[in-house]
């Protein structure tokens, strides 16, 4: 019988052993630290109850009860903060302006993005470096700086108001600045490249022997774009939405810059609870719901894709 | 190969009714009459200033399964891309059924590729991948279901038609592109190096079902190879290309038994070759004289004049060995075995001639010879009869 000389090494020593669980451990204990603790923290903190004023909230659980603490513990933990985000209209309206705002902006990185990334991957070869550090480059300016240059953009007598003038093209301003208008470009400006770099890698990757096969069986060029690219680049084009969409239905700074007072997204929403409220309990709750809202899509995403991958067999 | 689907190929041989051998009978291309189903019409193309195909001119008919034999580079991939409609021809006109297709776009050309990659859609089901071209028919769902399970069916598929091109192996997938490009009843199949990627044992396997298959369906196939044992077995006949141009065109045996340079004898199969000047030429045959062999006698040739430096191509299998001399004056040289090569079903000898020159000899092993009656540095005498010579002049 032949042995793999390197498997039988590291199952021979236990040091190989703790080595490679070690390798693996390291991300759990990453994501356990950094992710399942402070959520956990939140999710207590959310079925606690208000109090003015700072932590702790109460209940509090006492080790030194033993069981019985841990059940007063428990019995003392309540889901009036769930009940509140739902009857006052003011968080489902946070939630549902920030659902809108994020699908309007996702739907349009896709309309602008899909042929940008497309237009890359078609460049010639020499030309593809280039472009590509065109994409990233507003990258290497300040976020909150490019911002802020959307707002002279977009202020009563800025940059677009005045070409719009100059060119005939309106006789009053129009007001932008403050408007859901001016969070979306501003969403659609940050993100782009969120869009572009995964949808571009998957392109870029996709064999042209397989639309000259398309040709070949008589699908004409604009029809194969449809039935071979975007299919074999969908995974690229749904790694983009997921990573524009969840953080555009959190985002703070864009839309507390550029939109109006009116209608809060959850973001800042949340930043009122927290910060100026100081309502730690409801704002944590705010937080936990807005995790499953965006949990929940990738989940049924997964789920789909395993069921797809079983149906192949 | 002789026999194989001999019935459907006389199908095609419209010009000669009331054959019995089909397979001889089946030459369209030595009957004046015959209209080409593909023409090369002086074809050039030209990839950054390098020729890839050189002012080629071709005829390709009806039924015919062509090979384009010749080393990578020379050309025969972009002669099939040409066809496709990949690449557009920079001189010269490609006629199918006598219709200029310069203007006609890929998708809309009643010819169809299997592709080297094979190029499956990983994303398509087995069915998916073999119903797309009808589609972009418009067909019937109906028709295409039917087609689709027809050409499964045809290419034992049936089973595998709901998985992914990623769930089969190497020989599952080289079917599916055959049944891909099939399904469509073109007017011409191209198969680009179609066995390339199978193992030695498929390859082989798989060389007499494509031949099936064509007569079975008795479509048009260009099949592109490297390979002259693919093209000798499958094609009725062989195009040798080198550099853009075509060396020769003629059947598998023609091309082994009378090449027409001294290239293509030594591309295709193994030859010696042995140069000499010619003494007398006349219909019985033809005398040369060589320095390395001494005098030879080969076939009769046309183009070989007396005085003119010739070459004299002779196969291993054609000559023989033994230990004494035979009682002929020409067609017989002295030498020292240097090496064998034992091959199982044949050994080959190198004979290092008195003048020099290594001959290569190959021999049947007929029996089970465990000892060799010629061994190495045994002292031996080549001989082979004049009809097995081919005199080059090229």
């Amino acid at each position: 019988m032949k042995r793999d000389p390197a498997a039988g090494m590291t199952a021979s020593t236990p040091h190989g052993v703790w080595g490679r669980r070690l390798v693996v451990l390291i991300p759990y204990f990453w994501l356990a630290a950094f992710f399942l603790v402070p959520f956990l923290i939140v999710l207590k903190l959310s079925l606690s109850e208000t109090a003015i004023a700072q932590p702790p909230y109460l209940p509090q659980f006492d080790p030194a009860a033993g069981l019985a603490g841990l059940k007063e513990f428990i019995g003392g933990l309540s889901l009036d903060n769930y009940r509140l985000l739902l009857s006052d209209w003011l968080y489902l309206s946070s939630y549902l302006h920030s659902l809108t705002v994020a699908l309007i902006s996702t739907a349009l990185l896709l309309l602008i993005g899909v042929p940008l990334a497309y237009g890359i991957a078609r460049a010639p070869r020499g030309l593809q470096p280039v472009l590509f550090v065109l994409v990233v480059l507003p990258f290497w300016t300040s976020f909150l700086i490019r911002i802020y240059a959307w707002m002279t953009i977009l202020q009563r007598y800025g940059l677009l108001n005045q070409a719009l003038l100059g060119l005939g093209l309106v006789g009053e301003p129009p007001v932008w600045l403050s408007t859901d208008t001016a969070v979306i470009i501003g969403m659609v400006y940050s993100y782009l490249p969120f869009m572009v770099l995964p949808i571009y890698a998957t392109l870029e990757k996709i064999d042209h022997a397989l639309l000259e096969a398309a040709a070949d069986l008589g699908c004409p060029r604009w029809k194969a774009f449809w039935l071979v690219t975007l299919p074999l680049a969908l995974p690229g084009v749904i790694a983009g939405a997921l990573l524009c969409f969840i953080p555009i239905v959190g985002e703070f700074v864009i839309p507390d810059l550029l939109g109006g007072s009116d209608r809060m997204m959850i973001g800042q929403t949340l930043w009122t609870e927290f910060f100026a409220n100081k309502d730690w309990p409801v704002a944590s709750a705010i937080a936990v719901v807005l995790l499953c809202l965006l949990v929940a899509p990738i989940v049924l995403y997964q789920q789909r894709q395993a069921r797809a991958l079983e149906a192949g067999r | 190969m002789a026999n194989v689907g001999a019935d459907s190929k006389s199908s095609h041989s419209k010009s000669s009714p009331g054959s019995t051998s089909a397979r001889r009978t089946f030459a369209p291309w030595a009957d004046p009459a015959a209209r080409p189903a593909l023409r090369f019409d002086g074809v050039s193309k030209r990839f950054s200033g390098v020729s890839a195909v050189d002012n080629l001119s071709l005829d390709i008919f009806d039924g015919e399964f062509f090979a384009l034999l010749g080393p990578s580079g020379c050309g025969k991939t972009t002669l099939l891309r040409l066809i496709a409609g990949f690449e557009t021809p920079d001189a010269g006109r490609i006629l199918l059924d006598g219709e200029d297709i310069a203007g006609v776009p890929p998708h809309r050309r009643p010819v169809n590729m299997m592709f080297q990659s094979y190029a499956l859609f990983p994303h398509l089901s087995v069915e998916g991948n073999v119903a797309f071209g009808l589609k972009q028919d418009g067909l019937s769902k109906a028709e295409i279901g039917a087609r689709v399970a027809e050409a499964l069916a045809l290419l034992k598929l049936d089973r595998l038609g709901k998985r992914r091109p990623s769930q089969l192996s190497g020989g599952q997938r080289q079917r599916v592109a055959l049944a891909r490009a099939l399904v469509k009843r073109p007017r011409v199949l191209l198969l680009d190096e179609p066995l390339a990627a199978l193992d030695k044992k498929l390859r082989a396997q798989t060389q007499f079902e494509l031949m099936h298959l064509q007569e079975k369906l008795g479509l048009t196939f260009i099949i592109v190879t490297h390979d002259q044992e693919e093209a000798m077995t499958v094609a009725d006949r062989i195009g040798v290309m080198n550099d853009g141009r075509l060396v020769q065109v003629a059947t598998p045996p023609e091309i082994y038994e009378q090449p027409n340079s001294r290239w293509v004898a030594d591309f295709i199969g193994d030859v010696n070759l042995i140069e000499g000047t010619v003494t007398d030429a006349d219909a019985g045959g033809i005398a040369v004289m060589s320095q390395s062999a001494g005098k030879l006698r080969a076939a009769p040739s046309r183009e070989a004049k007396a005085g003119a430096t010739v070459w004299v191509a002779v196969r291993p299998e054609k000559l023989t060995l033994s230990h004494e001399r035979r009682a002929a004056e020409e067609n017989c040289a002295a030498g020292q075995v240097v090496d064998i090569g034992y091959l199982g079903d044949l050994s080959v000898y190198q004979v290092r001639l008195d003048s020099g020159v290594v001959m290569k000899v190959a021999l049947a092993n007929r029996s089970r010879l465990i000892e060799r009656p010629v061994g190495w540095d045994d002292r031996v005498w080549l001989s082979w009869p004049p009809a097995a010579g081919v005199v080059l002049t090229r």
